[in-house]
C-alpha cells in the first residue's frame, strides 16, 4: 500500500484542523448554512434524511488493518444518534414498513468509499482527527469537485494485469487533492482507472474512464473516454484517445477537466455533468480538449508530465508484501478437507487466482441476510481486521460491488481463512450471482431517495436462499437505485430496480440488459425499462418469472455450461421476459 | 522562502466608489484568450464570482497568468468569502475584494492553513 510521508500526514492534520474551524464559525453563526454546506460537502459531511452522514474517502479502495479498526471503533463510539433523533426516524421508517434501522456500523459503497449514518455532527471534528491519525479523511468525497479515484480491487494481483494502475491512482490522487483551480466544477466529477484486460471498475461509466495498455511498440499509455455517467441521462463515455502515453495523463486530465470547468452548465444542475457537455458539443468538445492539451503541453511546458523518477518513487510502495504462506500452527491445514462441499463452493465463488501462483485473491461477500449489501458492523470490521493481518498482509479492498477483497492470501491458508470468514457471516457462496445485490441506502436513510432500496435486496436475499438455486440461476447483475441518481447502479445491472415515488408511495421500475462493461455483460450500455412500475410486493414475483423465463429459453453451451442470464437475453430479446414480468403483475379488481 | 501565498485582502467597503482608469472587468463566462492582443496599458483585470461555488474564475485566472502572461494586478470580486481566499491566492490573483460584511484578518490568517499543496501554485508556476 501507499505509505503516507510526514508531508502527506501533516496535510490530512492540517485539512482536519481547517474543517474543525469551519464547524465552529457555522456553530457559533460566523459562518451562515447556504455558505457551509459546499465546505462540508467537500469535507464529505451530508445531512441525510435523518442525521447526518459522513462518506469517508478511501483512496482506489485499499484499506489497511489499522484503518479498518479506526473505521470500527467509530462505527462503535459514534455512528449512533441521540435517542431522539433515533426515535423520529425509527417511527418514520416505521410506517414505510422498515422494520430494521442498523446503528453502529458502517456502509462500502459503489465508489469503493465508506459511509456512516449516524455521527452527530457536533461530533464531527473529532472523528475527523480520529480519520486523520490513520491518514484518512473526507476530503472531495462529496461537492462539485474531482472525487475520489476508483480503481480494479485486484490492481497489483489480478493475473490479467497489463500494469499496475495504483501508482497512477495515487498520483493522480494528489494531484486531484485541492487542486485550487478545480474545487468548484460545475458538478462532481469522478475518474476510474484499471490496468487488467477485464474492466472490473466499470470505467465506462465514469465522467473519465481510463484503461492501461500497451501499443503495437510495446509502450504503456491510456485508453481515454470522457463522459460517462448514470442520472437521469445515463451515458457510456466517449474515446478521446485510444492511446495517451502514461506520462501524459494528468496534463491530459487538466485539458479535459479545464474546458469543462469553463463551459459545462452552470444553469441547471441536471444538465451539468460533462456528459451532456460531451453529447452537446461532440466532436468540438473533443477538439477544445486536444487544443487545450496542446497548449498546456507546448506553451505551459506540460507542468504535470510524470517524470519516470517520480513514477518509480510512487511505484515503490506498492511492491508486493511478504506473505505468510501458511499458519505453522495450522499447516495440517494444507490438505484442506475438498469433501466439505461448502468449502469447496467457496473455493469456487469467492476465491480467484492471482499473479503469484501461491497466493490466491478472495472476496469477502457482505450480501447476505439481516444485513443490508455492503453494511458492516463494528465488530465485523474489527474482525476483518483481523483476517486482514492474518491472512492478507494487513490489506483489504472495498469493491464497487460492495464487497471486500483480501488480495494477498496464501494458498495453504484458504480454509483457516474460509473458517474465520464464516465465522463472521462472510463467506456467503453467493459472488456474482443473483443476492451479491449491488443496492444505495435508499429511502431508509438517504434524503434524495424516493424509494427505499434495501427491503427489495432483503426480499429477493430472503427468495433466493437456495444455493443450489442461486448456482443454477448464475451469473447476473442485480442492481437496486433508489432514485434516479444511481448510486445503485441501476443502469449498469442484467436487471436493474428504480425507486420511483407515484403519489407518494414506493414504486419499482424495471430495467434489463444493462451492463457494466465487463467480459461477461457485455460492452457498457444502460438497461431498457420493460414497462410501468411494480410496487414492492410484485417485484419478487417478476424477478421470480422473468428468471422462469431465462430457464426455460437458455441454450447449453460448449465448455458444460449453459447460457448466461444476459446472453439469453441479449440472444431472445426483451420481449419474452418483459411479457413473464407483466404477467406477474398483481391484477387489480376493478370497482364498480 | 515562505510557503505562505501572497494576497492583497481588502474589505468591501474600502473599495466602493473607486473607480479606476485602466481596469478592465472580465466577465465570468468570457473567454480570457480573446484579450490576447489587448492587455496594454491595462494595470488591473477584475474577475467576478457571481457565488464562491462557481468556479469559472479559477480557471480564467490560469489562462490570464500562464497563457497570457499578464503581470497585473490580477483582484477577485463578487461573492469571495474567507474560505476561497487560499484557493485565490493560489491560483494567480493578487488581489481579493471580500463580500460586504467580512473582515480581512479572518480571510488572511487562512492563507498560512497549509505548509504545502500537491500542486505548485498556478501563480509563479
Amino acid at each position: 500500500m501507499y505509505q503516507y510521508n510526514e508531508f502527506d500526514k501533516a496535510f490530512v492534520k492540517s485539512r482536519a484542523a481547517q474543517f474543525r474551524d469551519q464547524l465552529e464559525r457555522w456553530e457559533s453563526g460566523r459562518l451562515s448554512e447556504d455558505d457551509f454546506r459546499p465546505l462540508r460537502l467537500q469535507n464529505g459531511w451530508y445531512v441525510q434524511r435523518h442525521a447526518p452522514m459522513l462518506r469517508v474517502a478511501v483512496p482506489y479502495g485499499e484499506l489497511s488493518s489499522a484503518q479498518l479498526r479506526v473505521l470500527a471503533r467509530i462505527a462503535r463510539e459514534f455512528d449512533a444518534p441521540e435517542p431522539e433523533v433515533y426515535l423520529k426516524a425509527a417511527d418514520a421508517q416505521g410506517r414505510l414498513g422498515t422494520t430494521h434501522l442498523p446503528t453502529n456500523s458502517a456502509h462500502f459503497t459503489t465508489r469503493t468509499n465508506v459511509q456512516f449514518n449516524w455521527i452527530p455532527l457536533s461530533k464531527a471534528a473529532d472523528v475527523m482527527d480520529l480519520l486523520a491519525s490513520v491518514d484518512m479523511h473526507g476530503i472531495q468525497t462529496s461537492g462539485n469537485c474531482i472525487r475520489n479515484i476508483s480503481c480494479d480491487e485486484r490492481a497489483g494481483v489480478a493475473p490479467d494485469e497489463i500494469a499496475d494502475p495504483r501508482p497512477f491512482a495515487e498520483l493522480m490522487r494528489q494531484w486531484t487533492t485541492l487542486h485550487p483551480e478545480f474545487a468548484f466544477l460545475p458538478r462532481k466529477f469522478k475518474i476510474a482507472v484499471t490496468g487488467a484486460a477485464e474492466d472490473r471498475a466499470a470505467t465506462d461509466w465514469h465522467d473519465v474512464g481510463l484503461r492501461l495498455l500497451r501499443n503495437e511498440l510495446g509502450e504503456l499509455g491510456f485508453r481515454v473516454t470522457v463522459g460517462g455517467g448514470m442520472g437521469r441521462t445515463p451515458m457510456v463515455g466517449s474515446v478521446l484517445r485510444e492511446f495517451l502515453p502514461w506520462n501524459q495523463i494528468m496534463n491530459y486530465i487538466e485539458a479535459v477537466v479545464r474546458v469543462y470547468n469553463r463551459y459545462g452548465r452552470r444553469d441547471n444542475k441536471y444538465k451539468a455533468r460533462i456528459k451532456i457537455l460531451v453529447k452537446a458539443e461532440g466532436q468540438r468538445y473533443i477538439d477544445d480538449v486536444e487544443d487545450e492539451f496542446r497548449e498546456i503541453v507546448e506553451q505551459d511546458g506540460g507542468p504535470h508530465t510524470i517524470p519516470p523518477a517520480e513514477l518509480e518513487r510512487v511505484t515503490a510502495s506498492f511492491v508486493p508484501p511478504a506473505v505468510t504462506r501458511c499458519e505453522s500452527k495450522h499447516a495440517a491445514r494444507k490438505d484442506a478437507p475438498t469433501d466439505n462441499p461448502v468449502f469447496m463452493r467457496w473455493m469456487q465463488r469467492n476465491v480467484a487466482l492471482h499473479k503469484d501462483p501461491a497466493l490466491r485473491i478472495v472476496t469477502l461477500s457482505f450480501k447476505r441476510l439481516g444485513q443490508a449489501p455492503g453494511d458492516a458492523s463494528a465488530g465485523q470490521l474489527e474482525r476483518l481486521a483481523d483476517l486482514a493481518d492474518r491472512f492478507s498482509a494487513g490489506e483489504a479492498r472495498v469493491t464497487h460491488t460492495q464487497n471486500v477483497v483480501l488480495p494477498w492470501v496464501a494458498a495453504d491458508n484458504l480454509f483457516a481463512l474460509w473458517e474465520g470468514a464464516s465465522q463472521l457471516g462472510l463467506a456467503s457462496t453467493n459472488v456474482g450471482l443473483l443476492t451479491d445485490i449491488i443496492a444505495c441506502p435508499g429511502g431508509d436513510f438517504c434524503a434524495l431517495a424516493n424509494a427505499r432500496s434495501i427491503p427489495i435486496a432483503q426480499a429477493l436475499a430472503e427468495r433466493y436462499q437456495d444455493i443450489d438455486e442461486l448456482d443454477d440461476i448464475g451469473e447476473i447483475d442485480v442492481h437496486i437505485s433508489g432514485c434516479i441518481n444511481s448510486c445503485g447502479h441501476h443502469h449498469s445491472g442484467h436487471i436493474g430496480v428504480l425507486g420511483v415515488d407515484k403519489d407518494g408511495k414506493e414504486w419499482y421500475q424495471i430495467t434489463l440488459g444493462g451492463a457494466d462493461g465487463t467480459v461477461a455483460s457485455g460492452a457498457a450500455q444502460p438497461g431498457k425499462v420493460i414497462g410501468p412500475s411494480f410496487s414492492a410486493a410484485e417485484v419478487p414475483d417478476v424477478f421470480e418469472a422473468m428468471l422462469r423465463t431465462y430457464r426455460e429459453l437458455r441454450e447449453y453451451r460448449e465448455q458444460g455450461r449453459y447460457e448466461r442470464f444476459i446472453e439469453t437475453l441479449r440472444r431472445t430479446g426483451l420481449d419474452p421476459f418483459k411479457a413473464a414480468a407483466n404477467n406477474a403483475r398483481v391484477k387489480q379488481e376493478v370497482s364498480v | 522562502m515562505s510557503n505562505v501565498p501572497r494576497l492583497n485582502v481588502i474589505a468591501w467597503h474600502a473599495v466602493q466608489g473607486d473607480e479606476q482608469p485602466n481596469v478592465l472587468k472580465l466577465a465570468n463566462d468570457a473567454d480570457p484568450m480573446s484579450l490576447a492582443d489587448g492587455l496594454g496599458g491595462i494595470e488591473r483585470i477584475e474577475l467576478h464570482f457571481p457565488h464562491f461555488t462557481d468556479g469559472r474564475a479559477y480557471s480564467q485566472a490560469y489562462l490570464l497568468r500562464r497563457r497570457l502572461g499578464f503581470t497585473g494586478d490580477l483582484r477577485a470580486t463578487g461573492d469571495v468569502q474567507i474560505d476561497q481566499i487560499l484557493q485565490i491566492a493560489r491560483t494567480g490573483f493578487s488581489s481579493a475584494v471580500l463580500n460586504e460584511g467580512l473582515d480581512p484578518a479572518d480571510a488572511t490568517r487562512h492563507l498560512a492553513r497549509y505548509s504545502g499543496f500537491y500542486q505548485r501554485d498556478l501563480a509563479g508556476a
